[in-house]
């Protein structure tokens, strides 16, 4: 095995654009579970992040809360400006695992790793957050989180790019909602996750576990957008067939994630807006 | 920045030592702790970042050995087991925080963590701060309480 440990990002981005098939190592929770075992990337190298300290910390400017690649999750969680402007990523960093994959694991390697099922994704989506790819020669673009995702582990950044800044728009929210239901508590992978929020933009409605990839729900947004009344559940599902396509699998099935999803929604929303009741 | 095929050298300071190690690009902290420097106190339970067994302080925080590699371990800080007193143990040996014993490295060294940071209290239960430290034989209680009396023992190490 090999690894190469850059010390800044024009030094790593370089040696991506040297070999694509390099792989980033951040806080190691997804790459190192059973790593004796995982032969195959004995072949390929690792490009250890750890040493880029351009990496680390979060800053604040008037307009975004910035995280840098190397953010934890439980920098987060012990930030009480981050709890007070978005509470929501403090609800969801505080059940990753328990404290040893908190104060490890990134939400960039979250937003990397591309799991249906991560939790630190739906709460950057609903605060309409962007992550920055840079790639050699000082290229970097910025790409909107709920336009990240193409499918199944796929995304649009290149194998070339690597993730280096995650920003949050700094807005004033009524409604911020942060849900997981999972088997148990600490350390579950959820079956159902939703990220609701309602600020100047308008709705934001995340599902995960719910299709391939996160994503938002147009068509529930479209729904609370037109305030059509909703006085159960149920009145939920029929968008939610369309913004959603759960699978079968060994922690649930389809229709029992969609009507978990309607009475998360549901419930979550009761009496807090008019029209649902 | 460095070219690495075959062995690394790095160097941290643990328990309190400057300490230097070669170490295989594919090698994780908990084998370097183990194999390499001798230090067997912590162990290895699921290999896979579930149990916490594993549990070593980095920076003064809890991570997993299991999940960290070696080489990210160079110019930190590591706390393992071996470095915490005897009297701040005794509280969860008369309490039935362990019986087989497996988990019981981790427990300390998550506890140790706890002890130094009370602040935490104020918006973590200490269940939830234990949470990730799994025993398959205590069914907790004696765990948290165990814990909850080391938090109270004086002449703190740290
Ligand atoms: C016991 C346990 C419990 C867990 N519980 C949860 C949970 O409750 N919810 C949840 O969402 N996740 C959970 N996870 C998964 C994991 O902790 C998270 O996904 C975490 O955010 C991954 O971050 P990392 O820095 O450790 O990633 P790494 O393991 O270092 O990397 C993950 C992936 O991202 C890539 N990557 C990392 N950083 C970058 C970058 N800057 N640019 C490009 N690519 C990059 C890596 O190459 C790799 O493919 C759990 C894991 C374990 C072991
Ligand atoms: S052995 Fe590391 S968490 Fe179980
Ligand atoms: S005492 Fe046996 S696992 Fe905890």
């Amino acid at each position: 095995m090999r690894v190469l440990t850059p010390t800044n990002v024009e030094e790593a981005v370089a040696m991506l654009a040297v070999e694509e098939d390099l792989i980033p190592m951040a806080g190691g929770t997804d790459l190192l579970v059973h790593w004796p075992e995982h032969l195959e990337a004995r072949e390929r190298g690792y490009l250890d992040l750890s040493g880029v300290e351009s990496l680390r910390g979060m800053e604040w400017s008037d307009a975004f809360l910035t995280l840098g690649a190397l953010t934890t999750y439980w920098e987060v969680v012990t930030d009480a400006r981050v709890g007070r402007e978005f509470r929501l990523m403090v609800e969801a960093a505080r059940q990753v695992g328990a404290i040893q994959i908190q104060s490890r694991g990134t939400w960039a390697g979250n937003i990397a790793n591309g799991s249906p099922a991560a939790d630190g994704v739906p709460v950057l989506m609903a605060y309409g957050a962007e992550v920055e790819l840079a790639s050699a020669g000082g290229g970097a673009r910025w790409v909107a989180m709920d336009s990240y995702y193409t499918d199944y582990k796929q995304s649009v950044k290149r194998p070339d790019e690597l993730i280096t800044r995650v920003r949050v728009p700094r807005a004033e929210y009524e409604i911020e909602v942060w849900e997981k239901v999972g088997s148990r508590r600490a350390q579950a992978i959820s079956k159902v996750g939703l990220a609701i929020t309602k600020g100047d933009e308008g709705w934001r409605v995340v599902a995960a576990s719910m299709a391939p990839t996160i994503r938002r729900c147009a068509a529930i947004e479209k729904l609370l957008t037109k305030e059509a009344a909703i006085n159960r559940p149920e009145d939920l599902l029929k968008a939610i067939g369309k913004d959603v396509s759960p699978i079968d699998d060994l922690r649930s099935t389809a229709a029992y994630r969609e009507l978990t999803m309607a009475r998360v929604v549901y419930h979550a929303l009761k009496g807090r807006v008019s029209f649902v009741t | 920045m460095s070219e690495g095929a075959g062995m690394m050298q790095i160097s941290m300071t643990l328990n309190g030592k400057e300490v230097s190690a070669d170490v295989d690009p594919g090698e994780r902290l908990l084998d370097t702790l183990r194999y390499a420097l001798g230090l067997t106190g912590t162990k290895e339970g699921c290999g896979e970042g579930e149990c916490g067994a594993c549990s070593v302080l980095m920076d003064g925080v809890p991570v997993n050995s299991c999940l960290v590699p070696s080489y990210q371990a160079r110019g930190r800080v590591i706390e393992t087991v071996e470095h915490v007193q005897e009297s701040d143990v005794e509280p969860l040996l008369s309490s039935g925080a362990t019986q087989c014993g497996a988990c019981t490295p981790g427990i300390v060294v998550t506890a140790q963590w706890v002890r130094r940071h009370p602040e935490l209290l104020e918006t973590h239960t200490l269940r939830e701060l234990m949470a990730g430290n799994l025993c398959r034989c205590t069914g907790y209680d004696g765990v948290i309480e165990g814990v909850e009396a080391t938090l109270t023992v004086d002449g703190q190490s740290s």
